[in-house]
C-alpha cells in the first residue's frame, strides 16, 4: 500500500499530520441522541491528499469540523503533528478550512478577504499586500483583488476561498465539499488544479466529498465513511479493486452482488461476492465455448437475457437477467467493432474468478 | 365564469396594472400625502388671538415663533435627547438578545423568545404605559417597595418606558439580519484566527449595520413622536408630542402643525445622514 504512496513513505517515521484516536460525536441527548461519528481512528500523513468519502450523514463533515475546532468531540483525541488540539478553539489551531459555501465575507473586497487571516494576526501591511498578491496569483486571479465576492463567478469564489485559506500556510488544509456547487466541467478542471496546488504548496489536504469519482481521481488515500464509522482506508486502487465491505463495494463505483443461490450455482460456493460491471464480458450464445477458449481466463460463464440497454457515449451499460437469478450490470466499451446488443437478446456473461471479491 | 374577464385583462396589461394598484395608489396620494400637505399648509396659517379662530393668512409666523421662543428649542432638544437615549438603550439590550436568538438558542427556545417578543405588541399601549406607572410610582410603586428606589416620574422614567415599548422593534430587524448572516462566516473568521471580538468588529457588525440602522429608525422615530408615555410617566416633562397635543387642545392648530414639522425634518436629516455613510447600500 505504501509503495504507491511516496509521501507516506518519506514521512513514515515522522509524526502524522493529523491523528484521530477513538473520536466520537454525539448530537442531542437521551433517546434522541445520534452518533454522528462513532469511534474513528485515522492517521493522516504529512503532505498527503486524504479524502473522507461517504454519503450524506455518514459523519465525514462532522469529523472535519472537529478537526477544524467548530465542534468538540464527545470522546477521543485529535492530534495535530503530535500535539493534542482536541479542546482548542479554531483560532488556536494551525489548520484552515475551505467551506462548502465558500463563506467569503460579502462586505470585503477579494484582497481583504484573502488578507483577513494576516490582518487578524497583525502582519505588517507591506507583507500583507505582497502575500495577498502572491496568493491571488497562485489561484490565477491576480487582477481581481479590488472586486467584491458578489461580482465573481462560482468557480472564482472557490479559488478565492482557497487562496484565503492557503495564505496562512496552515499545517493542514480542510476542504468541505468545495467543488459541490460547481458544474461538471469546472469541477473536473478544479480537481486537477487543486491537486496541482496541493503538490506545489506541499500542505496536507483533508478533503470531504460524497463523490466517489472525485475521491478516486484526487486522493493519495481514501477513508470510506458509513454511519459514523470508517469502513475502509486505502489508496484509490485498494478501495476500488479490493473493497473490504459490501458498503464500500456498493458506494465506490458500481458493483454487482452475487449472493445466496446465485453464488452457489455460478461459483460453487456459498457467500456474498462482488464483481465490477467493467470486468464482465458479453458473449453471444454461439460464442460461448469458442470464447472461453480464446479468452482462457474467463472461467465463469453465466447465460442470461438482456433486459435493458443504456448508451452512455464511450460505454454502453447493459442490464442482464441471469438464468441463475440476479440481474447484473455490465459495462461494454464502445470500441466500434463490438456487437450491439438489444433488449430480449440471449447472451452469456463471462468473467474471471480473480475479479470476484468475497465480502461479508 | 371569470375566464372572459381574465382574457380581457390579459389583452390589456395597463388595465391590469390600474386594477392592481389603483386603490392603494389613490389611498397613498389622497389620504396619506393629502393629509401631509394639509399639515404643511395649515402650519402656514395663523390664530386670531381674540376669537381663537384659525385665520387663513399665509406666512411663516408660526415657524418664527418656534425659532424665537427658546422654550420650543429646549423642548425639541429634549425630545431629540430622549429619542437618542431610547435608541441607545434599545441597541444595548437588543444586540445580545438578537444574537442569542439567532445564533445560540435551540429552535425551541428561539420560538419561545419570538413569542415573548411579539406578545407584548398585542397588548394595549395604554395598558403597558399605565402598568409602568404603577411600577415607577415614587410613592409606594413596585420599584420603591422592592428596591427601595425609583426614578419616579420624569425624564428617566420616559426613557425607560419608551425603551421598553420599542424594544421588540429593535430586536426584530437585528434578529432578521443575524438570521441572514451565515454561521459559516463566523466560523471562517474564527478559522482564520479571529477571536470573538475581532469577528464581531470585522465581520458581524459591518454586515449587520443595515439591520441596526433599521432598528434605530424605528426606535428613534417612534420616540420622537410619542406623547402618551410622556403624559403618563413623564411628570412635568414636555416633549414635542405633548406641546403639539396641548396646542391642538387650545385650537392653535397652525402652531401645532408647524411644531409637527420639526420631528419630520429631524428624521429627514437622520435618514440623509445614514445614506451618506453607505449603510443602506447593502439593504
Amino acid at each position: 500500500m505504501t509503495a504507491s504512496l511516496p509521501n507516506a513513505v518519506v514521512t513514515a517515521t515522522a509524526v502524522a499530520a493529523v491523528s484521530i484516536r477513538g473520536v466520537r460525536k454525539l448530537f442531542g441527548s437521551g433517546e434522541n441522541a445520534v452518533h454522528a461519528v462513532d469511534g474513528v481512528d485515522l492517521d493522516i500523513a504529512d503532505g498527503e491528499f486524504f479524502c473522507l468519502l461517504g454519503p450524506s450523514g455518514s459523519g465525514k463533515t462532522t469529523l472535519l469540523r472537529m478537526i477544524a475546532g467548530f465542534e468538540l468531540p464527545t470522546d477521543g483525541t485529535i492530534l495535530l503533528q503530535g500535539a493534542d488540539v482536541t479542546r482548542l478553539p479554531p483560532f488556536d489551531r494551525d489548520v484552515n478550512t475551505v467551506f462548502q459555501d465558500y463563506a467569503l465575507f460579502p462586505h470585503m473586497s477579494v484582497a481583504d478577504n484573502v488578507g483577513y487571516g494576516l490582518k487578524v494576526k497583525k502582519a505588517p501591511k507591506a507583507e500583507r499586500v505582497r502575500r495577498v498578491g502572491e496568493a491571488l496569483e497562485t489561484v490565477q486571479l491576480g487582477a481581481y483583488g479590488s472586486r467584491k465576492p458578489s461580482q465573481l463567478s462560482g468557480g472564482q469564489r472557490q479559488r478565492i476561498a482557497l487562496a484565503r485559506a492557503l495564505i496562512n500556510r496552515p499545517k493542514v488544509l480542510l476542504l468541505d465539499e468545495p467543488l459541490g456547487a460547481l458544474d461538471l466541467k469546472l469541477r473536473q478542471q478544479m480537481q486537477v488544479e487543486l491537486k496541482a496546488i496541493q503538490t506545489q504548496v506541499g500542505i496536507t489536504f483533508i478533503f470531504v466529498t460524497h463523490d466517489q469519482e472525485e475521491a478516486l481521481t484526487m486522493s493519495d488515500r481514501i477513508a470510506v465513511f458509513n454511519r459514523g464509522r470508517v469502513e475502509q482506508v486505502g489508496t484509490p486502487a485498494d478501495v476500488y479493486e479490493r473493497p473490504s465491505t459490501s458498503f464500500v463495494a456498493g458506494f465506490v463505483g458500481t458493483s454487482n452482488l452475487l449472493e445466496g443461490s446465485v453464488a452457489s450455482s455460478l461459483l460453487g460456493v456459498e457467500g456474498t461476492f462482488t464483481i465490477r460491471p467493467e470486468k464482465i464480458r458479453v458473449l453471444g450464445t454461439t460464442e460461448t465455448t469458442e470464447g472461453s477458449e480464446t479468452q482462457g481466463g474467463h472461467d465463469v460463464h453465466a447465460p442470461g437475457m438482456v433486459q435493458h440497454v443504456e448508451y452512455l457515449g464511450p460505454y454502453t451499460r447493459l442490464r442482464v437477467a441471469l438464468d441463475a437469478g440476479a440481474v447484473l450490470q455490465v459495462m461494454v466499451q464502445n470500441t466500434g467493432d463490438g456487437v450491439a446488443r438489444g433488449p430480449g437478446e440471449r447472451v452469456v456473461l463471462a468473467f474471471e474468478r480473480r475479479h470476484i471479491f468475497d465480502i461479508q | 365564469m371569470l375566464k372572459p374577464l381574465a382574457r380581457w385583462f390579459h389583452r390589456r396589461p395597463l388595465a391590469g396594472l390600474v386594477g392592481l394598484l389603483g386603490a392603494p395608489m389613490a389611498w397613498l396620494v389622497v389620504v396619506y400625502l393629502g393629509s401631509l400637505a394639509a399639515l404643511l399648509v395649515s402650519s402656514l396659517y395663523s390664530l386670531d388671538s381674540f376669537t381663537f379662530n384659525v385665520v387663513k393668512h399665509v406666512g411663516l409666523q408660526n415657524y418664527r415663533e418656534l425659532w424665537q421662543r427658546p422654550v420650543y428649542a429646549r423642548v425639541a432638544m429634549r425630545t431629540l435627547g430622549v429619542a437618542a437615549a431610547v435608541t441607545l438603550v434599545d441597541l444595548v439590550l437588543a444586540l445580545p438578545i438578537a444574537f442569542y436568538m439567532a445564533k445560540v438558542a435551540t429552535p425551541r427556545v428561539r420560538r419561545a423568545l419570538g413569542v415573548a417578543l411579539i406578545l407584548p405588541l398585542w397588548a394595549s399601549y395604554l395598558a403597558k404605559a399605565y402598568a409602568w406607572r404603577t411600577f415607577l410610582d415614587p410613592a409606594g410603586g413596585l420599584l420603591r417597595k422592592t428596591l427601595g428606589w425609583s426614578p419616579g416620574f420624569g425624564l428617566s422614567g420616559v426613557v425607560i418606558v419608551l425603551a421598553y415599548l420599542w424594544l421588540p422593534y429593535a430586536i426584530l430587524p437585528i434578529y432578521a439580519g443575524l438570521e441572514r448572516l451565515p454561521d459559516s462566516l463566523l466560523e471562517a473568521s474564527a478559522d482564520l484566527g479571529g477571536r470573538a471580538g475581532v469577528t464581531l468588529r470585522a465581520v458581524v457588525f459591518p454586515i449587520l449595520l443595515p439591520a441596526v440602522v433599521a432598528a434605530t429608525i424605528f426606535t428613534f422615530s417612534l420616540s420622537l413622536g410619542d406623547y402618551i408615555t410622556v403624559g403618563i410617566v413623564g411628570g412635568k416633562t414636555q416633549m414635542i408630542g405633548n406641546v403639539i397635543s396641548a396646542n391642538f387642545g387650545v385650537n392653535n392648530v397652525p402652531l401645532a402643525a408647524a411644531f409637527a414639522v420639526v420631528p419630520m425634518i429631524i428624521m429627514v436629516i437622520y435618514l440623509v445622514g445614514i445614506r451618506r455613510t453607505g449603510a443602506l447600500e447593502n439593504l
